[in-house]
């Protein structure tokens, strides 16, 4: 069970490996990998600049895991989360969830991205192919979506 | 050093917030009239242009005390960090 920031890649591979290693005891595992999409709403984006609270971010991000641990019965998780300058198409984040049975392993994903998003010390700063760079705006989509949580 | 009726906070401000105030953080001399999170923005606002730019609309800026989300009616209590941020957009 851990969360991290950095601002290096991941391996999602290489990270399933060092989280579970050779147990037999886990039955489902769930990676889910967010990455830099190239376009939104018709802008053509070059990259993202991710700003966090360092002093906040994994404490956060670690009381998540533990909600996410005290609903579901998970034998293993992992959060990674990068920040600085991202262009199109890298990773930004990775959540791996390890149960005995897959709906725990899912429904854990699922919750530990909609509250990273509504919840953990992050913003995107845009930049679009044309060199012009704005704040991303939080969507409502996200408050909606962490909200079938509670 | 502070009298009685101030005390010593850190100021931390993220993204548009940051921009807009001109600072990543600071450190003032708060009254203790100052009770609330919302008192605090009040007070804020009061300290320049770029405090009333940066809480224009304060129902969009999210606060946190001692690295803890809070609502606007938090009281500030001990806290010694207090942070002024957007909604958060990471994942």
């Amino acid at each position: 069970m851990s969360v991290r920031v950095q601002t290096e890649d991941f391996d999602v591979a290489a990270e399933t490996e060092k989280l579970l290693g050779s147990r037999t005891d886990v039955g489902a595992v769930v990676t889910f990998t967010g990455r830099v999409r190239g376009s939104d709403e018709g802008r053509e984006i070059a990259a993202l600049t991710l700003e966090h609270y360092p002093d906040m971010t994994e404490a956060e991000m670690a009381r998540i895991e533990g909600e996410a641990q005290a609903r579901w019965s998970l034998q293993a998780s992992l959060v990674v989360h990068r920040v600085g300058e991202l262009k199109a198409g890298e990773n930004i984040v990775l959540v791996i969830t390890a149960a005995a049975h897959r709906q725990a392993a899912f429904e854990a994903a699922g919750f530990l991205m909609d509250y990273l998003k509504t919840r953990a010390p992050f913003w995107k700063k845009e930049t679009t192919s044309a060199g012009e760079s704005g704040w991303v705006d939080a969507r409502e989509q996200d408050d909606t979506a962490a909200k079938r949580w509670t | 050093m502070s009298s009685a009726a101030t005390r010593r906070v850190r100021l931390l401000y993220f993204a548009w917030v940051r921009e807009k105030i001109g600072c990543p953080e600071e450190s003032v001399e708060l009254p203790v009239s100052v009770a609330t999170v919302a008192d605090l923005v009040a007070w804020l606002k009061d300290r320049g242009p770029q405090y009333g730019d940066a809480f224009a609309r304060p129902q969009v800026v999210r606060a946190a005390l001692d690295r803890v989300h809070v609502k606007p009616s938090a009281p500030l209590g001990a806290a010694q960090e207090i942070a002024f941020f957007p909604p958060v957009t990471g994942g």
